[in-house]
């Protein structure tokens, strides 16, 4: 679809490939999350039936993980240039109780991101890094002899409480896919509608019409 | 090494669910003594654990000292640590202690493990692994104070001495007491063993070793194998016999408050999310912000149209 489409004129916002990309990553944490809760609480270890038992669940996470790895170290590179904190983020966080509200009317014009969406990269970009060092630690089957024991204690902590915050994270990152109508299309179809854009990314709205891309990520909003 | 009723468990690894108590305070607390004073270091006790248990460890390599195999495994399951020590008179001391697991009454690796079931505490104090149920994480091994759970390379499951639980169920010693030429490995129930102990610690003491003493560390809630050591109050001259050992505070912090403040992250911020939604609604495009869109793309459209025209 292209903006000379007078019912629904629409941006684009992902191309094919960071949104398959995207789906990988999503893919593969659930499924970390998943089988790493089963090993994480007694009451939820029923999770590892959904891989095929105790064993199979211990032995596919960490594989999982560096798949997650590669997948969210391209997402970042892609992701990067559009993500630096700039002033407007501190002004927009300050009205955060308009955010809350859905006043967006009061709330400063925005590039591609908003305050909220660069913590969840922050937060993933931080936080994956650490998951994949202590995870390699813990990850017997291949490294056992490479650690102390100490070291392996500390690993296992750092793991959990980075799987925690990673976890609490993505819920709300999913929850703001919810909440936000209109946000989904972005990661399902690679386009958002001309109104979406003009509400929440105002100032990314204008780059995309003069054609000024703020990322390397080409827009195709001049529809010609 | 399952070979248990489960009226007898006490603890199991990772379950929800309380362990049958009928019998709870009634059974026997049993215990193995070694006396470190009496051992002479044939190793005797090692080839009946191999022998007993079925287990055939690989030939390893001799380094120049007197420990073989060098470390434990996950077919040595007990294993004589030498240690040359000079005591303060100048003389040599050749310290020699059977090390193996212990049999903690509060054991860190029944702690840490995720599995259900894969480790169990029996009323008469022996802990086992269950290795059908072991996931083969090496969660034990962080979390046992003695280092003595071992990761096996060929079916990725852990392993230690099961204090012949399977002989002791049927009302035998285990296998390293049966066969101890010097009578330095006693066994029996907790009390007589202490009782046991008590006399052999005078004696050590009445013969010049002033140190001498019981070793069943309350850091762990005791155990189900002691030593009788001349050094009690250097337990650590025994090839580093931990002198208060205890479940890792790491270890304490992962399987304790984390999980409390995980499980209750991930309520927050689900239940946040929905109450957000149910009370404030969704965000949502108004028609005059889509109509606000479509005027500013079509002037945008025109300017671009008419910058062309000037450019050409
Ligand atoms: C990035 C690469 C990752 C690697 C290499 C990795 C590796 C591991 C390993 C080796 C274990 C121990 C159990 C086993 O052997 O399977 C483990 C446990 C765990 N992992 Fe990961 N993991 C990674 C990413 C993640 C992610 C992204 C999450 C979730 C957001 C996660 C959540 C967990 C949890 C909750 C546990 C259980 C910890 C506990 O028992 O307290 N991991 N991981
Ligand atoms: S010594 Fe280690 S393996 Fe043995 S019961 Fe104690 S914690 Fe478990």
């Amino acid at each position: 679809m292209s903006l000379h489409e007078p019912d629904a004129p629409v941006l684009r916002r992902y191309t094919a490939f960071l949104r398959i990309n995207h789906w990988i990553a999503a893919a593969c944490f659930i499924m970390l999350t998943l089988s790493g809760l089963a090993m994480f609480s007694p009451a939820l270890f029923w999770l590892s039936a959904l891989f095929g038992g105790g064993q199979p669940t211990r032995a596919i996470h960490p594989w999982i993980g560096v798949v997650l790895f590669v997948s969210y170290a391209l997402l970042c590179v892609r992701f990067l240039g559009s993500n630096l904190p700039n002033r407007d983020d501190v002004a927009w966080s300050r009205r955060i109780v308009d955010v809350i509200n859905n006043r967006d009317e009061n709330l400063p014009e925005l590039g591609k991101y908003n305050p909220g969406q660069k913590l969840v990269f922050w937060s993933q970009t931080l936080l994956i890094p650490v998951l994949l060092v202590t995870g390699l630690v813990i990850w017997d089957w291949y490294f056992y002899g490479y650690t102390t024991i100490q070291t392996k204690r500390v690993a296992v902590l750092v793991h959990s409480l980075a799987a925690i915050l990673a976890i609490t994270v993505i819920i709300v990152h999913i929850y703001a896919g919810i909440w936000v109508k209109g946000t989904m299309r972005a990661m399902t179809r690679g386009t958002v509608t001309a109104g979406w854009a003009y509400r929440h990314h105002r100032k990314w709205f204008r780059q995309s019409l003069a054609g000024q891309p703020p990322t390397a990520e080409p827009p195709r909003a001049g529809g010609d | 090494m399952a070979n248990y009723q489960s009226l007898d468990i006490v603890r199991r690894s990772a379950s929800t669910e309380v362990s049958p108590g009928i019998r709870n305070g009634t059974e026997m607390e049993v215990a193995k003594l070694i006396d470190v004073s009496r051992c002479i270091g044939c190793k005797a006790c090692q080839s009946a654990c191999e022998q007993w248990n079925d287990l055939r460890d690989d030939i390893g390599h001799h380094v120049g000292v007197y420990d073989n195999p060098l470390d434990l495994t996950a077919k040595s399951w007990t294993l004589m640590r030498f240690t040359e020590y000079e005591n303060p008179k100048g003389d040599l001391e050749f310290l020699i202690r059977k090390d193996g697991c212990m049999h903690c009454a509060d054991p860190g690796c029944l702690k840490a493990c995720p599995s259900p079931g894969a480790i169990v505490q029996y009323a008469n104090g022996i802990v086992d692994f269950v290795e059908e149920n072991c996931i083969g994480c090496g969660y034990c091994v962080k979390g046992c104070p003695f280092n003595i759970p071992r990761y096996a390379q060929d079916d990725r499951k852990a392993y230690k001495c099961t204090l012949c639980n399977d002989r002791v169920s049927v009302g035998q010693e285990p296998a390293c007491v049966k066969t101890c030429p010097t009578g330095a490995i006693m066994f029996g129930s907790k009390g007589a063993m202490i009782e046991h102990a008590n006399g052999r610690v005078e004696d050590l003491q009445s013969r010049g070793f002033e140190g001498a003493g019981l070793y069943d560390p309350q850091g762990v809630g005791g155990t189900h194998v002691m030593y009788v050591l001349h050094h009690a109050d250097q337990p650590e001259l025994y090839a580093g016999l931990p002198k208060d050992p205890h479940i890792s505070p790491v270890v304490q912090a992962w399987k304790g408050g984390l999980k409390i403040f995980g499980l209750a992250s991930f309520a927050l911020a689900t239940i946040g999310s929905f109450i957000h939604y149910v009370t404030k609604g969704p965000n949502e495009v108004s028609s005059e912000e889509e109509e606000e869109a479509r005027d500013e793309i079509a002037a945008s459209k025109q300017r671009r149209t008419v910058s062309r025209e000037v450019r050409l």
